[in-house]
């Protein structure tokens, strides 16, 4: 249990930022600083060229995204920070997979990149490259499948999100409750 | 108009309001020096070392409320400063720095005195640009002048490549600055604010908890007219000394490492904490699941990042704190007149407050022999009757001088909170002292501080700032010697600084005011004759080198855990078994 009783999970962190250079070694430079871990990370122009979006996958409790998207939002350069993780939304991954390809198993591999709408977009006599798109849960199903088979390598690009609906909206946070020294067995004190 | 963009970098400094730029001129800067051969209304102040110029713009911000400039060229000046920057940072003051950089045909090859300076400042900087093109100079100095005075305040970094500087563009200077990304909260919440007002009126131990946000944001009138009407006891940080009188019937003075036994107490047992302008750091709050365990707490800040980063807060209310205090007073008067016997209820915590007060007050033995420190910082206070503008340095005479200088008023007291930079004491006197040519600016120092930026001693004198520093000069690094002792079972190391230089001699050789005492009967004197020398003046009072800051709370520990008296065997076995490390 971390310090405000919520479990650590993944969260994924829209941010809408000026298109400037040094963004986004600043977005880094955030994370860095304070010791906390990206996941994934995605950049791209919006409909707007002068705003790009980052699409941010982060774990931590509350405690620490509520500090990431406070620092976020206070970096000069970004203007919208949006948690999507609990709002209705679609996300997708691509990823490209080198698998072996031998004789006795080309034939499976071409069946499951069908069930898995991946494409074969690279062929030789030992191997294939297949592109993949999906949330994670598809991607780590398909990797889990090809495994035996023997992938070379594995190259993804990073989640991008966006909210399902007419338009994105932003959620409020629920206060959580501060944990008292009288509720924590561990603490004495040695003046009372 | 075409301009130069050296000439439209002094222009734009000028139009922001800035009298007074410290720097030190180089290869990439000198199309600005050429500029400034011959231009009017400003005024420069060559520093001996980079990271005194920004130090002497912190000095200059921190005393005016505007924001401070410095000037220094490409890689090797820039690196210096970045000390100062942080330092800027930490403490959250207002200053625009300027670099010079490398032409731009140049950036990345390695050119001499070439260093990345915008990602080295990045993370130093509250924001920091390139400029690429002359057209863009005019609303990026607008930009930067704006991110470093609004919202929380803090450094902001611009670094201008020497074409840039040549080459002549067009003047823009847009008359508002408009950033969509960038639009900090003054308002606080109105139903958080009457939440807070109706918590305030409810408590029957409340506290205010006061710091430097108080003194940026210019609210001190406001706190004390809150704090009176209230009459909650009043606490300040390191950063919010001078944000209310020290010696007012409210004041409990200093919370945290080194604050006083009540005020600690105060905040320890107390179920209803205003925190104002400050940000709960690791000095004030010791282990943080040990902080105020019972109370419901406020939270006025204007950065949001700062609410509920170390401790969970109660009622968070985001804005300038003069604005919400504003606001708090007029809700509290709603509040009482709605009801709420308010004051009465609190009357057994004035009365348990008061006890704490007697029981341990701030104290040290008396000496006729050798100068105790904490009585010169008594001396300097009655001397200057709380008047004086104080810089210090970063150590124990840091903390005594918070301890011991009676403050009345905000803007008047320097001291590198956050950061801890040594060093810190006399260039950022040298710009306070610039502002206010007029003031008695006292700068008290450590002989290991005060080594580190003694050069300036050069500037003080050249440019006429008549600085005074008092060196509480107890050979060694005192504060290391401290912990040392207390904490590391007396394994000594590396903290002894045995008499050189002789500092009298050093102040002379800068052409200032060299003054020594070892007794304390010279104290008074000494202090006297130093305040009325017109010039620099440099008091070496050799102190005796086992004082301890008391009291003191261990790193890690709980703030009800201060050490009150020079340690015991039971405090160093306590120590030994501790599991935070102290």
């Amino acid at each position: 249990m971390s310090m405000n009783g919520t479990e650590p999970r993944k969260h994924t962190i829209s941010v809408l930022v000026e298109n400037k250079f040094g963004v986004l070694s600043r977005v880094a430079g955030l994370f860095s600083a304070r010791g906390y871990n990206i996941e994934s990370l995605s950049v791209g122009e919006t409909l707007d060229p002068t705003v790009s979006r980052m699409t941010l996958v982060v774990g931590g409790d509350e405690f620490v995204i509520e500090q990431v998207m406070k620092q976020l939002h206070k970096l000069i350069d970004v203007i919208k920070v949006n948690d999507l993780t609990d709002e209705s939304h679609v996300e997708r991954e691509l990823m490209l997979i080198r698998v072996n390809a031998e004789p006795q198993h080309r034939e499976e591999i071409l069946r499951t990149a069908d069930i898995f709408r991946a494409k074969v977009v690279d062929v030789t006599q030992v191997s294939f490259v297949l592109e993949a798109t999906g949330d994670e849960g598809k991607l780590e199903a398909l990797i889990e499948l090809l495994r035996p088979m023997g992938i070379q390598e594995i190259v993804r690009t990073g989640k991008v999100a966006i909210s399902r609906g007419p338009k994105t909206r932003v959620r409020k946070a629920e206060p959580a409750k501060r944990p008292r020294v009288s509720d924590d067995p561990r603490v004495v004190g040695f003046a009372d | 108009m075409k301009l130069p963009g050296a000439k439209i970098v002094l222009e734009c400094i000028k139009r922001e309001g800035v009298d007074i730029i410290f720097g030190l001129p180089g290869g990439a800067v000198l199309p600005i020096y050429d500029a400034l051969y011959d231009f009017e209304g400003l005024r420069h102040i060559l520093v001996r070392q980079e990271a005194a110029a920004g130090h002497a713009a912190e000095g200059y911000a921190r005393a005016t409320g505007k924001v401070g400039v410095c000037l220094v060229t490409s890689g090797p000046a820039c690196t210096n400063l970045v000390t100062a920057l942080q330092d800027a940072m930490m403490d959250s003051i207002p200053i625009v720095a300027f670099t010079g950089q490398v032409p731009t045909h140049l950036i990345g090859n390695d050119a001499f005195q070439e260093a990345d300076n915008v990602g080295i400042t990045r993370s130093a900087t509250k924001h920091n640009f390139l400029v690429k093109d002359g057209k863009d100079l005019g609303p990026i100095i607008r930009e930067a002048f704006h991110i470093a005075a609004t919202g929380r305040p803090g450094p902001v970094h611009v670094d201008l490549p020497k074409d840039i500087l040549v080459k002549e563009a067009e003047l823009i200077w847009p008359e508002k600055v408009t950033m969509r990304s960038y639009n900090p909260n003054y308002e606080g919440h109105a139903g958080q604010i009457k939440r807070a007002a109706k918590a305030m009126l409810r408590a029957k131990k409340p506290v205010l908890y006061v710091g430097g946000g108080v003194i940026s944001s210019n609210a001190h009138a406001e706190l004390r007219e809150l704090a009176e009407l209230t009459q909650i006891p009043v606490t300040t940080t390191l950063m919010g000394l001078g944000a209310f009188p020290s010696e007012h019937p409210l004041s409990i003075e200093m919370l945290g490492m080194h604050g006083t036994y009540y005020a600690n107490m105060a905040v320890h047992h107390s179920d209803v904490l205003v925190a104002v302008g400050a940000r709960f750091d690791d000095r004030v709050t010791g282990r943080v699941d040990a902080f105020a365990p019972h109370a419901e707490i406020i939270h006025i800040d204007i950065d949001p990042s700062s609410i509920s980063k170390n401790i969970k807060v109660d009622v968070p209310i985001v804005g300038d704190c003069r604005r919400v205090l504003r606001a708090l007073v007029e809700a509290v008067r709603e509040e009482a007149k709605a009801g709420g016997d308010g004051q009465e209820g609190q009357k057994p915590w004035h009365a348990q407050i008061a006890e704490w007060k007697v029981k341990e007050p701030l104290r040290y033995e008396w000496s006729d022999d050798v100068i105790k420190p904490q009585y010169v910082i008594q001396e300097i206070s009655n001397a200057t009757r709380g008047e004086a503008m104080i810089v210090t340095g970063v150590g124990q005479h840091q903390m005594w001088a918070a301890q011991y200088y009676k403050f009345t008023h905000p803007r008047a007291w320097f001291t590198s909170g956050g950061l801890g930079t040594m060093g810190y004491g006399l260039p950022t006197a040298m710009g306070v002292q610039a502002a206010h040519p007029g003031r008695h600016v006292v700068n008290i120092d450590g002989d290991g501080s005060f080594a580190m930026n003694s050069q300036e001693l050069a500037t003080c004198f050249v440019e006429k700032l008549p600085v005074k520093t008092v060196i509480i000069n107890n050979s060694g690094h005192g504060m290391v010697r401290q912990w040392q002792r207390i904490i590391y079972k007396e394994r000594y190391c590396a903290i002894d600084l045995p008499g050189i230089p002789d500092w009298v001699k050093l102040a002379e050789a800068y052409g200032c005011v060299g003054l020594r005492v070892t007794k304390p009967s010279e104290v008074v004197p000494a202090i006297e004759k130093m305040l009325s020398t017109p010039a620099p003046v440099v008091l070496d009072v050799c102190v005796d080198k086992d004082e301890c800051v008391f009291p003191m709370v261990p790193a890690g520990g709980a703030n009800t855990d201060m050490i009150l008296a020079p340690p015991t065997r039971e405090v160093r076995d306590r120590a030994e078994k501790s599991q935070t490390g102290f």
